[in-house]
């Protein structure tokens, strides 16, 4: 017992964030119809304890509670990050929820079960923990989806996705199931030790990581497993999206790294070319078919599965450059998506979604900023420099060009080419077309529009100095292989 | 000859300069427009050291800096300049200053935005031209593409949006295969981005060619030699003046300019082996183009297509490998600099006082602005290649450097000047000299002092690079002369 508890202090911001949501979930009990900001403060200054937490912790390593929990690089990072995005998140909300009637306290909840849900999944030693935080993180999600009752899409799209997420889960628990029969064991550096005995063409292993590969595609929104991002992305309101959209990416990175790297990196020729497909296919289908979006939530969701496919391609490499590189074009893919969602969120209003692609007519008219904020955007997303975006996907070409596949990242660039016609379409309506008279976009100035600008702007300062964002994801991978 | 940061502040003085112009915003738009001719003032005066400091003795990088940028990836933030490119720094920034100057009262819309987009992008072309990291160099490249794809989607003509968008995916497609290549090189360099090192890299034949097809697609494209010109005619129709100019001026030549700095000397061999089709398809530009520029009916569109043909006499002057060529390639692109930026600014000038390209409304100019066709006729003269303007002594020295090489090419090649001067002369006739036959051309007024400035400047280039190119080739010398020595030495590894 007592060696269980060892390190046991390794886990404090996970305790944290547990404490701090049933706090939240309690005080929105009795005091939330007085305090109507209770809720977001105190979520906000969860968010900032479990950064204070979580820095204080860093340069530590070993694992704790009998292998089930890990800490290394990886972990300290990757939580930041996702706290960063939840906290984004929450700043963008307020005014988008309270017009809407849903700005509740339950909403911060779930926010905050679902970040620990990822730190769980960040933190994962053994199947066993990985496969709770990514429940953990799915259910908060699927009820995030859904909350907002009286929209019938968001309904909707609240039981796509439960029914298509417990597929995927119910998947990858087959995959981790075969792997458990095949080594015995529940933690991952058990089973990385007995995996070096099994051959790479036993059947049952094939199976165990196709079930897996398929079940973090799934989570990833990769190509063939996309299915339900157009329809989850554009159903769910805008918050829960932004949501979805960022913080779970870095959960769904953290299963690669956890399942396959840490457990299953002996099998990396196996997993390696599932990969390559996978990212052919993104890379294809999230390009081309977001050319023919008028819906600009539809048109973000299948660019996702287009950056599912660049950040792959890291993944492809295998090597530990390319497993950063894989990272930093997450964590860049999240700040993008969290800006750009975040202005469709400041650009609606009560009774009207900015979410057509015409309703950004002639912004650079009306509101000049906004428009040259959602121009960086969308010159990051289509990876032009000088925005990180591109020095994302340079660094996902150059890695998977030093792992040999000069091909793929030919098709990777051509296929960049395509996506930048539609970011372009994006830009050529806010600055060169005329303003529709009905499509009023007001935009009040408050804490939102000013998150949003540091956030948009940040995309071109890291374009100009992107050095210490790529060294420090960098960092999160030393010796993770 | 060390003052370390000159480059670093020709870059960014003006970008920096653009967004405090942004920062003044539209409503002030007298204030934009004297805040950006002092930085472009100011972005002009930077770069007067760099000539003045200049070492004309050696070929090595001059004024350079280096300084760590991205750790994790190698890359540096690296600049610095040998003759060829100290050329085109001087060019981008005297011709900002005129475009500046010139767009004083013909732009009214936007004009903070307008003037910052020039300046932001004046500074990323400086940075092309003296970034000596692969990384950086092609983050200028590109980077470049967004204010052009603005300037030209905002303040175009009629079909701008089409115009602009073909622009942006035509350069984009070229330049991302570049990305590719560059990132190949950067493994067989023992990890490094430096295009000193890229130099000096052996490479197998095989490996070369690609290598050449990858670079010669990004910098065809911008050229732009035929056949992926097409998007040009289209650019520079819809584009505001200013936009034309610096589009004619400075962008074509930085495809040129990746030739000199990147294929010939990291793909020598490659260069060598493809010599014939850079040949051939310069060749067709001159010949071909040109007579398609003959039957235009549109001003800006006929001196599109002669950009075109003159471009095909700079890349043929580079394939085939002799120094004289080589100088006289560049003096060609100097040259076009001026004379293409001071026949869009003409055409600048009657659209401004008639909106109209076309040259059937126009005839008999002459008559009732002077002094206009007198300065239109200098460069028309310059634009056909008369001896005493600039254009004579690029095209002739590329012709006489060919001739040595192949003389069938230089005897195909001088035909074009046969043909540049029916284009150029017969616009001129129609345009300038006869009777006037529309009531609106009798009502036209001459040049105003801001506008003789600008042309009378250019003129003055024109002449003085014709009648005295000396100084301009001294620059240039050592730097050729290393240059070709570097491309007559294979580098397929033994």
């Amino acid at each position: 017992m007592n060696s269980f508890l060892m390190h046991w202090t390794f886990a404090i911001p996970e305790i944290w964030v547990l404490t701090m949501a049933c706090v939240v979930l309690l005080t929105d009990l009795f005091w939330g119809d007085r305090l109507r900001d209770l809720a977001a403060v105190l979520t906000v200054l969860t968010l900032i304890g479990a950064a204070v937490l979580t820095i204080f912790e860093m340069g530590q390593s070993g694992t704790a509670f009998a292998g089930l929990f890990v800490l290394d690089p990886f972990t300290n990072v990757a939580e930041l990050f996702s706290y960063l995005a939840v906290l984004m998140v929450v700043l963008y909300s307020r005014r988008y929820l309270v017009d809407r009637g849903i700005y509740r306290g339950e909403v911060f909840v779930l926010l905050l079960f679902a970040l620990l849900g990822i730190m769980v999944m960040v933190s994962g030693g053994s199947l066993l923990s990985i496969y709770l935080g990514l429940e953990l993180l799915a259910l908060s999600q699927y009820a995030l989806v859904a909350f907002y009752r009286d929209s019938v899409v968001a309904t909707e799209a609240g039981l796509k996705y439960f029914v298509l997420g417990a597929l995927a889960s119910g998947m990858l628990l087959y995959g981790m199931s075969l792997l458990y029969g095949l080594t015995g064991t529940l933690d991952m550096r058990d089973i990385a030790g007995a995996l070096v005995n099994v051959t790479a063409s036993n059947l049952v292993l094939v199976f165990a990581i196709v079930f897996i590969v398929a079940g973090i595609a799934f989570k990833l929104g990769a190509a063939p497993f996309h299915m339900w991002l157009p329809d989850v992305y554009q159903g769910a309101p805008t918050v829960v999206t932004t949501f979805l959209a960022s913080a779970p990416k870095i959960g769904a990175f953290a299963l690669i790294i956890r399942l396959l790297v840490d457990g299953g990196y002996g099998m990396l020729e196996s997993w390696q070319q599932v990969f390559v497909a996978l990212s052919l296919v993104s890379l294809v289908v999230g390009n081309v078919i977001a050319i023919a979006q008028q819906n600009i939530k539809r048109m973000l969701a299948y660019s996702t599965v287009g950056h599912v496919g660049f950040l792959s391609l890291g993944i492809v490499a295998g090597t530990e450059a390319g497993l950063a590189s894989a990272f930093f074009y997450t964590v860049v893919y999240v700040l993008m998506s969290l800006a750009g969602f975040g202005m469709i969120m400041l650009l609606s209003r009560a009774g009207f979604e900015a979410e057509r692609i015409d309703d950004f007519k002639g912004l650079a008219q009306r509101k000049p900023w906004y428009a040259f904020l959602m121009l960086i955007i969308m010159f990051s997303m289509a990876g032009v420099p000088p925005t990180v975006g591109f020095y994302a996907k340079l660094a996902v070409f150059q890695a998977v060009i030093a792992a040999g596949y000069v091909w793929l990242a030919v098709i990777g660039v051509l296929l960049a080419v395509i996506g930048a016609f539609y970011y372009l379409r994006v830009v050529k309506v806010m600055y060169f077309d005329k303003a529709d008279a009905e499509t009023g976009i007001i935009v009040r100035d408050d804490l939102a529009s000013t998150a949003l600008s540091i956030n948009s702007l940040a995309l071109l300062v890291l374009g100009i100095l992107p050095g210490p964002l790529m060294a420090f994801c960098f960092y999160a991978m030393q010796g993770v292989i | 000859m060390t003052h370390s940061s000159l480059l670093s502040y020709a870059i960014w003085v003006p970008i920096i300069g653009g967004l405090l112009v942004l920062a003044v915003g539209d409503r002030r738009a007298e204030a934009a427009r004297w805040l950006a001719l002092v930085v472009s003032l100011a972005a002009f005066a930077v770069t007067i050291p760099l000539f003045t400091g200049f070492d004309t003795h050696t070929a090595a990088m001059q004024f350079s800096e280096r300084v760590a940028w991205i750790p994790s990836l190698n890359i540096f933030y690296h600049l610095g300049i040998d003759g060829i490119s100290l050329w085109f720094i001087l060019l981008t920034s005297f011709l900002t200053v005129l475009v500046v100057i010139s767009s004083w009262r013909n732009v009214q819309e936007r004009v903070a935005q307008f003037m910052a987009a020039f300046l932001i992008m004046e500074g990323m072309m400086i940075g092309v031209f003296c970034a000596l990291d692969a990384v950086l160099f092609y983050v200028f490249w590109e980077a470049m593409l967004i204010p052009m794809f603005l300037i030209i989607g905002v303040w175009g003509g009629p079909r701008r949006v089409y115009a602009t968008i073909k622009f942006f995916l035509y350069t984009f497609l070229g330049s991302v295969l570049m990305l590719v290549a560059l990132l190949y090189l950067y493994f067989h360099s023992g990890d490094s981005f430096s295009l000193l090192v890229f130099q000096k890299t052996p490479l197998g034949m095989t490996a070369q060619i690609l290598i050449f097809l990858a670079f010669f697609l990004a910098f065809a494209v911008k050229i732009p030699m035929w056949p992926v010109h097409t998007w040009l005619p289209d650019a520079h129709v819809e584009a505001p003046t200013g936009g034309s100019v610096i589009l004619a001026a400075v962008m074509l030549k930085m495809g040129a300019y990746g030739f000199l700095r990147l294929s010939l000397p990291i793909v020598p061999d490659a260069s060598h082996k493809l010599a014939w089709l850079m040949i051939l398809l310069s060749l067709i530009a001159i010949i071909y183009v040109a007579l398609v520029a003959i039957v235009q009916e549109d001003m800006k569109k006929l001196i599109a297509y002669s950009s075109v043909a003159h471009m095909g006499f700079v890349t043929l002057g580079f394939f085939v490998f002799d120094s004289v060529a080589i100088e006289g390639s560049i003096i060609q692109m100097l040259s076009h600099g001026f004379i293409s930026a001071a026949m869009f600014l003409c055409v600048g000038v009657l659209y401004d006082r008639m909106h109209t390209r076309n040259i059937k409304a126009y005839g008999g100019v002459a008559n009732v602005m002077p002094i206009f066709a007198a300065l239109m006729m200098l460069f028309a003269m310059g634009n056909v290649g008369l001896p005493g303007t600039s254009g004579f002594v690029g095209e002739f020295m590329v012709v006489l450097g060919t001739y040595q090489v192949s003389p069938w090419a230089a005897i195909l090649a001088a035909t074009g000047l046969i043909t540049g001067a029916s284009y150029t002369l017969w616009l001129f006739k129609r345009a300038i000299f006869g009777g006037v036959t529309h009531p609106e051309v009798a009502g036209l007024k001459d040049l105003d002092g801001r506008e003789m400035f600008v042309l009378g400047t250019l003129a003055v280039f024109t002449l003085l690079l014709g009648l005295w190119p000396a100084p301009f080739l001294n620059i240039v010398h050592s730097s050729v002369q290393h240059l070709v020595t570097q491309v007559s030495l294979s580098k397929i590894p033994a």
